[in-house]
């Protein structure tokens, strides 16, 4: 079975994050970026599968400018047998034309299990996966915590509100991970030399036939409100006024 | 206190000051490049900042512990020492028939500075283990090679340097440690002090290097030949056989270091093979001598590092003082705390710098092919190395201790560990030669000996730097005249000892270590101004993040307005010569 995993080159976890000057988007300037940490556990979860015997290839794609190459090889290094760069000028085409172009690559590649992160720490919109399902009418399980795979059926213990679901789904299907999945490896420095060799085949949206198209239109970021200063109540009674009337949160 | 890899000043000494691309294709490395240095860095940041840096104030608080079975390690650094060597990292520099990457000795050092940041003690035990894997790749036969050197490579076994005895210190000539042919291997008794990492239980043989004497060997230093001693002996096929007669008899309470077993070590007529040729010991740990005492002086830069990072958050989040407004002020607005945070951070990139330029000359004297040049870059690294270890790790001496400063009274308590990377640093100027032999070798050996000629080449190249900056108009003057006075500093040390030291026998002894310093700090402003004429090409060209270059320059104008003019008392101590150091009898002491 082959794992298509799809990763996102995003602002490092560790990084206090800025807004331009002109509020019109966050400013990635000179930031550090790395592999978004929902995909990199999807990386260590195909790779597992592929380390199992349940899984016999793992292909990694990732969208952007030239720079996602890094986490393309970073995948690699972890594990992944090649990769897919699809070059588009934009850094984040959003989260619709994202799943148009992994759902042409799906088409492509006829992998039995795709694998992505739930959402990507920068804008947290947690659609592209659903989305992707949906295109190609796939099963779907997202947040996953635990995921086996036996013959042509995947069981998925998801993480909801209430606690903990168990779907079973029929591959080929779309699986999002959750946090709790596995806890990522630290790479081998000889296996960051071999990703070096591995092959990385580039494509484009137009190869692929799909235009991306802004479905959204980015207005203005704000960061959040500075912290104010606290002061001191006389009572319980004040404190309770005060989140009353001056906080509102009660 | 957490710890995070200076990606940022790493990756531009890298590409800018080293020019590693440059280094790499001469070497015919093609696959190696600055973009896959700073991949390599970012992973072994991973693992130093997230797994042997929690352990830094573990392996203080429980330091090494022995028993009947032999010295047990700090709880947790074998399961660490288990994924480092499983992830590779040993295998960075050996050669690739070993099962090693091949990669730079700069790369080397550049992951290896991350280690001893993290976790000094513990990275202790992988440096010695390059060390070994270093003179047995030189120095051994095939057979020894084939046996030894694909398991130090993996990790898989852990290696040692027996040099010292209790009379054996800084003069190595009175070793008295024996070796007895016995058919194909000798036997070998005595006794070795100071021996780090002697005995562990992280792996399953340790391979000892050992200084002996045979019984025909000549006296002093012509008469002492290096064995390989290993733990548990190892049959030809590569199996592990019996336990060889050596074994630690007791572990040393220390200042520093605590996560690092300091081992007395007894071999009673132990099993070794002999390195190499007879009586070539000390030659053969002269070849590594190089390598060494740069990784010590490595040591330096990285405590320091670790010690500014704490000291600077500390100063973020200290608040003392109020503002009119009644806000807080946090300790980092107050000048003199800025001045101390300055110190350590102009002095850590300066240090950075020197180690980095100084390990790439093992690089390109390796890979020269042109025996000029390759003569050249040999007598660079030479000439490099005691400033390496002296300088920074007397530095890193005055750094840790403003680390401590910047924490106040909150710094001589344990509990931030301030005051253990004090401690551990204390080591520094004293093993692996101490700076008063750094500077014996400087003086005599490095400068002395060849007429001051390498020193010379050297300060030729300062002025270039200095006539670069002039003519590119660089715009802060007071860094251009603070580095055009230190080189007169320098100009006239030379000279002056040049002319003097014939007529006055104890006077390179005298003027050795101020003469040491006085080209440590000179080194250290010529290197931050390459960086600041680097850092202002590139912004001028729109390249790079100008803060991060802006804040370089400065750093850089820092350095030599504050720390560079230390070179005038430095060359007035030379310069008053051996006669008020020597004139007292030892009656009047």
């Amino acid at each position: 079975m082959k794992v298509l995993v799809a990763v996102k080159r995003v602002i490092d976890y560790n990084v206090k994050v800025r807004v331009k000057p002109d509020h019109s988007n966050v400013d990635l300037a000179n930031v550090k970026m790395s592999i978004n940490p929902f995909c990199e556990i999807a990386v260590e979860e195909a790779v597992r599968l592929k380390e199992s015997g349940a899984a016999s290839e793992v292909v990694v794609v990732s969208i952007g400018p030239k720079s996602v190459q890094d986490q393309i090889r970073a995948a690699m290094a972890m594990g992944a047998d090649r990769g897919i760069w699809i070059e588009t000028a934009e850094t984040d085409l959003g989260a619709l034309s994202i799943a148009r172009l992994l759902a042409q690559v799906v088409r492509d590649e006829q992998p039995g299990l795709v694998l992505l992160g739930k959402q990507s720490i920068d804008s947290d919109n947690n659609q592209t996966g659903q989305m992707l399902a949906a295109m190609l009418d796939y099963p779907q399980a997202t947040f996953a915590s635990k995921l086996t795979v036996t013959g042509d059926e995947a069981e998925v213990t998801r993480e909801i509100d209430g606690g903990l679901q168990t779907l079973a789904l029929k591959l080929p299907a779309v699986v999002t991970t959750d946090l709790r999945l596995n806890e990522p490896r630290y790479i081998k420095l000889p296996d960051i030399m071999k990703a070096k060799r591995k092959p990385l085949a580039q494509t484009s949206p137009e190869t692929l036939g799909v235009t991306p198209s802004a479905g959204l239109k980015l207005l203005s970021v704000e960061p959040p409100a500075e912290r104010q200063g606290g002061v001191m109540v006389e009572s319980v009674a004040a404190l309770v006024d005060a989140l009353k009337n001056q906080a509102r949160v009660l | 206190m957490s710890y995070v890899h200076p990606y940022r000043d790493a990756e531009f000494v890298l590409r800018h000051l080293v020019d590693f691309d440059a280094l790499c294709a001469t070497a015919g490395l093609d696959e190696v490049n600055a973009d896959l240095a700073v991949a390599i860095l970012e992973e072994a940041a991973k693992l130093g900042s997230e797994v042997l840096a929690p352990l830094n104030r573990v392996g203080d608080q429980e330091g090494a512990r022995m028993d009947a079975q032999g010295v047990e390690e700090t709880p947790g650094f074998k399961e660490a020492y288990g994924q480092f060597a499983e992830s590779g990292w040993l295998s960075l520099s050996a050669a690739e028939e070993v099962g090693g990457q091949n990669l730079p000795n700069a790369l080397n050092t550049a992951v290896n500075e991350i280690w001893h940041s993290a976790n000094m003690a513990f990275a202790l035990c992988p440096m010695l283990s390059q060390g070994a894997m270093e003179s047995i790749a030189h120095h051994a036969d095939e057979t020894l090679q084939a046996l030894y050197l694909p398991r130090l490579a993996t990790g898989e076994w852990t290696g040692t340097m027996n040099l010292t005895e209790p009379d054996a210190g800084s003069d190595l000539a009175a070793i008295k440690c024996k070796a007895i042919p016995d058919g194909d291997h000798y036997r070998i008794s005595g006794q070795k002090i100071f021996i780090t990492w002697g005995d562990h239980r992280m792996t399953e043989n340790i391979v000892h290097l050992v200084l002996a004497r045979l019984p025909d060997a000549p006296p002093g230093v012509k008469g002492i030949s290096l064995f390989i001693v290993p733990k548990v002996l190892v049959e030809e096929n590569g199996d592990l056989g019996a336990p060889n007669q050596v074994r630690c008899l007791s572990l040393e309470h220390k200042l520093g270091i605590h996560g690092s077993p300091t081992c007395v070590m007894e071999f009673d007529a132990a099993i070794g093979y002999l390195v190499g040729e007879p009586n070539k010991g000390l030659a053969y740990m002269f070849t590594m001598m190089n390598h060494a005492r740069q990784a010590v002086g490595l040591q330096g830069l990285s405590i320091s590092e670790r010690a500014y990072q704490g000291a600077l958050q500390y100063a973020q989040e200290r608040l003392q003082g109020t503002r009119r407004d009644g806000s807080r002020v946090a300790i980092i607005e107050y000048p003199d705390v800025r001045r101390m945070l300055m110190t350590m951070k102009s002095a850590t990139e300066a240090m950075r710098a020197l180690a980095m330029v100084a390990s790439a000359e093992v690089d390109r004297f390796r890979y020269a092919s042109d025996p000029a040049e390759k003569a050249s870059h040999f007598a660079r690294l030479e000439l490099f190395t005691p400033i390496v270890k002296g300088w920074l790790t007397e530095m890193s001496q005055e750094l840790t201790s403003l680390g401590i400063q910047v924490y106040g009274g909150m710094g001589y308590v344990e509990e931030t560990g301030a005051a253990q990377h004090y401690r551990d640093a204390r080591i520094l100027t004293i093993y692996e030669g101490t700076t008063g032999i750094q500077a014996l070798d400087f003086i005599g050996r490095k400068t002395l000996s060849n007429n001051g000629e390498a020193l010379q080449l050297l300060l030729d190249e300062m002025q270039s730097t200095a006539e670069a900056l002039r003519s590119s108009g660089y715009p802060d003057a007071s860094l251009v005249a603070a580095l055009d006075q230190s080189l007169e500093h320098g100009v006239k040390a030379r000279a002056w000892i040049l002319e003097q030291a014939a007529s006055d026998r104890d006077l390179a002894g005298s003027a050795s270590f101020n003469f040491l310093m006085l080209f440590g700090y000179l080194c250290g402003g010529w290197l931050m101004a390459r960086e600041a004429l680097q850092a202002r090409a590139l912004s001028e060209a729109g390249e790079g993040d100008p803060s991060f270059l802006e804040a370089k320059m400065t750093t850089a104008r820092f350095y030599c307005e504050h720390l560079l003019p230390r070179t005038q008392s430095y060359l007035a101590a030379v310069l008053a010569g051996s006669d008020s150091i020597m004139a007292l009898t030892v009656d009047q002491f």
